[in-house]
């Protein structure tokens, strides 16, 4: 009896495919670039049913760009979200180092899905809006957010923008329409709806972004999200990341079905399966899914199909229940040797450039680091002063609270 | 058999004895089959007793109190983890307007007898959302009773009382305390080796939830504590030379009314503890009712030593939780006034 099946048990409990000692392999995809036809912006919801059964890719596995998804973009386009994928992957490797040493309490990687929030963030406007989990911080890059300030951040220390409220990787960037995060899962992907609803209401041209979990796919934002979306034709994409893994919950007890990206069907919003390793694909499905916001049809949903490659965070080991080697199975490999592998087939990059590109990274992600300890690190402060737990409670700080602030000066540990 | 345990191994105790007990009792939350739960305190249970008696659920609060009220009525004895006491919110509803009020609602046709545990509290750089300690969103809810566990051995007999509980009840863990008691240095931190409270019967025996515990005994003041506070203010206790006796509440709904009158006649001095915020935490409803049943022997007012009215803070949270020192200084303030 193989797992996942029905063992001689009055319940039916589901397990993940594969556990530590297992060999995981993963079926060959049947899916190719050319399979699926980009469908007219104005589409019914229901004529994109083979976009959600299916997956939308433009990559081939040998690296070459086909089909009518393909963006064509520019080399300097693809240069760039090149660098922008190699620079989070630098700057999360040098965090988990830092995390070790105790200058952060805790960090949390992309490693492996790089190339979703960097793509799509591209494929926006600077005007729209970014709703992040804790795994899009690739987005702050986009759009311009200083390396530094992000370290500073997960450092906790006096330079950190949120004053060491929240814990490293919350990143707040509202210069960048990177709106705060939040550690409750799911919660953002029905608050996005309200701010698609507000630039709509205002008659502005701007689109909200958001994402979630497979895991946190069962939570009921979720389903808040898709069905005040569908009612208000909210101008929101609603991504939904299925990297297969929620600490050790793995998709198959989130759901009773293995396709997420269906769902949006029964609320008759157009959806998309799309390859979330694949950097033209994500960038092109987001494309269409904002010139569809754009004509006032509303919202679409898109499942991401990708793996977590790395631990759910610092605190996470999951050689405790997952094959350790289970990611080098995937069959979307990895997002950045995939694009890599694309620009050196087209004879625009070289493994020397890349060399170069990430040498160049390593410097700016060590001269950022360097810079940001000038200002404190967790391990060692200093810290925002304790004056931050009473500030920005509230607007004005009511008697109550100024009582307690007081209180504090007497006490503090500083 | 006594043995040596830690508040995650006490805990793992409890659970694998009703498991082995009773057949109705069955644990599922996120994460807690398979992996064995975050903080590991159903660790080889999936294995030792199937896989439809300890399982994983979708990530889902609302989902896991739903199911267990279900079950709860149906005949079964569910017993859930709330991963974080600061993701119960989703559950908010279920508990308070559903689990909490069936018995009464149905004319005592239907009950829920369910457990819902939760590592609550600070202390482990987990800011905003995996420090908070919402013990009186609870306490404030009629049909539930709330207990707050504090060392290995009165988590094992309290949690195996909340289980046999034909009513539910809400159980908190003291995230902080896991592996170790934490008398309020971040620098110095014992695990629970050595501890009196660490030795532990491996076998099923029960503490009656509505009982404090006297950890400390004296004459000058009463201190009352729950959680991690309860270890704080016994460090705060000795630091500041006075006698005093030190009642860990234990459970708080109902809470040990003569444990703490009988005290508190006989100290005449009171200082209520606790990590939550200070406005309506549960250090009001204690403070409100000593006031009430002995104001003839209060010699000074009683003082409650809380977390400020504010979110949890992430890197400033010893500024946040309660401090042996602001305790010892309310304590003194007591004898001076």
């Amino acid at each position: 009896m193989s797992r996942g099946e029905e063992q001689e048990i009055p319940l039916h409990i589901p397990d993940a495919p594969y556990r530590p000692g297992d060999s995981a392999s993963f079926e060959p995809w049947k899916w190719h670039p050319k399979d699926l036809k980009k469908p007219k912006s104005d589409c019914k919801a229901d004529e994109t049913y083979e976009h959600a059964v299916g997956l939308v890719r433009v990559l081939d596995d040998e690296g070459e760009a086909l089909g009518d998804w393909n963006p064509n973009l520019s080399f300097e386009e693809l240069k760039l979200g090149l660098e922008h994928m190699v620079r989070l992957r630098i700057f999360d490797d040098r965090m988990m180092k830092m995390q070790r040493t105790g200058k952060l309490s805790f960090y949390m990687k992309s490693f492996g899905e790089e190339g979703i929030a960097i793509a799509q963030t591209m494929a926006l406007k600077n005007e729209d809006w970014i709703f992040p989990t804790y795994r899009q911080p690739g987005a702050q890059f986009v759009r311009g957010r200083d390396m530094v300030s992000m370290i500073c951040h997960c450092i906790g220390n006096v330079e950190d923008n949120v004053k060491g409220r929240q814990m490293p990787v919350h990143y707040t960037y509202k210069k960048g329409r990177f709106i705060s995060v939040s550690s409750p899962v799911g919660t953002q992907f029905s608050q996005a709806v309200g701010v698609a609803l507000a630039s709509k209401y205002k008659k502005l041209d701007e689109v909200t972004i958001t994402w979630i979990g497979d895991g946190a796919s069962a939570e009921g934002d979720y389903h808040y999200g898709l069905n005040f979306a569908s009612v208000f034709k909210a101008p929101v994409i609603l991504n939904i990341v299925n990297n297969h893994w929620a600490i050790s919950t793995h998709y198959n007890i989130a759901s009773g079905s293995n396709n997420f990206a269906t769902r949006g069907l029964a609320y008759g919003i157009p959806c998309f399966r799309v390859d979330g390793n694949d950097f033209l694909a994500l960038y092109s499905v987001t494309k269409w899914a904002r010139e569809r916001a754009e004509l006032g049809l509303g919202a679409t949903h898109i499942e991401i199909l990708t793996y977590r490659a790395g631990a759910h965070s610092s605190s996470d080991d999951p050689s405790r229940y997952r094959p350790s080697d289970e990611h080098e199975y995937w069959p979307g490999g990895d997002p950045i040797e995939r694009l890599k592998e694309h620009l050196i087939k087209n004879s625009k990059w070289t493994e020397g450039e890349q060399e170069e590109l990430e040498k160049k990274i390593d410097q700016e992600v060590v001269a950022a680091y360097k810079e940001a300890v000038k200002y404190g690190d967790l391990a060692n402060g200093p810290y925002p002063s304790s004056d931050t737990i009473f500030t920005e409670v509230y607007e004005t700080v009511p008697w109550h609270l100024q009582e307690q602030w007081d209180e504090m000066k007497k006490w503090s540990v500083e | 058999m006594m043995v040596e345990m830690n508040m995650v191994q006490s805990v793992n105790s409890a659970l694998g004895n009703m498991l082995e007990k009773d057949q109705d009792v069955l644990l599922f939350g996120e994460d807690i089959g398979y992996f064995g739960g975050v903080f590991r305190t159903s660790d080889g249970l999936q294995e030792k007793f199937g896989k439809h008696r300890v399982f994983d659920t979708p990530l889902s609060e609302g989902g896991i109190a739903a199911t267990a009220f279900g079950m709860g009525i149906n005949g079964l004895r569910p017993v859930v983890e709330i991963q974080f006491a600061d993701y119960i919110f989703p559950a908010y509803d279920q508990i308070v307007n559903e689990i909490a009020k069936v018995r009464h609602r149905s004319g005592g046709e239907f009950w829920c007898p369910i457990t819902i545990r939760t590592p609550a509290g600070g202390g482990i750089r987990g800011g905003h959302h995996h420090s908070q300690s919402p013990e009186s969103q609870f306490t404030h809810t009629p049909g539930l009773k709330v207990v707050y566990c504090s060392t290995p051995y009165n988590s094992k007999g309290l949690l195996i009382s909340a289980i046999e509980s034909n009513d539910p009840v809400i159980f908190f863990e003291p995230k902080r305390c896991y592996r170790g008691p934490f008398y309020g240095d971040p620098h110095n931190v014992p695990t629970w080796k050595n501890h009196p409270e660490a030795e532990v019967p491996e076998d099923y025996y029960k503490i009656p939830l509505g009982q404090g515990r006297l950890a400390m005994e004296g004459d000058k003041c009463t201190i009352i504590a729950w959680g991690t506070m309860v270890h704080v203010a016994e460090k705060a206790i000795i630091n500041s030379g006075i006698s005093c006796d030190l009642i860990d509440l234990q459970t708080l709904l109902p809470w040990d009314k003569k444990m703490v009158i009988e005290s508190v006649k006989k100290t005449g001095r009171c200082v209520i503890v606790h990590e939550a915020p200070k406005t309506s935490g549960f250090g009001s409803e204690l403070s409100a009712s000593i006031q009430e049943l002995c104001f003839y022997h209060l010699e000074s007012p009683i003082h409650r030593i809380a977390g400020w009215d504010t979110p949890f803070p992430h890197t400033t949270e010893w500024d946040y939780m309660p401090s042996t020192s602001r305790i010892v200084a309310a304590i003194k303030k007591t004898q001076e006034e």
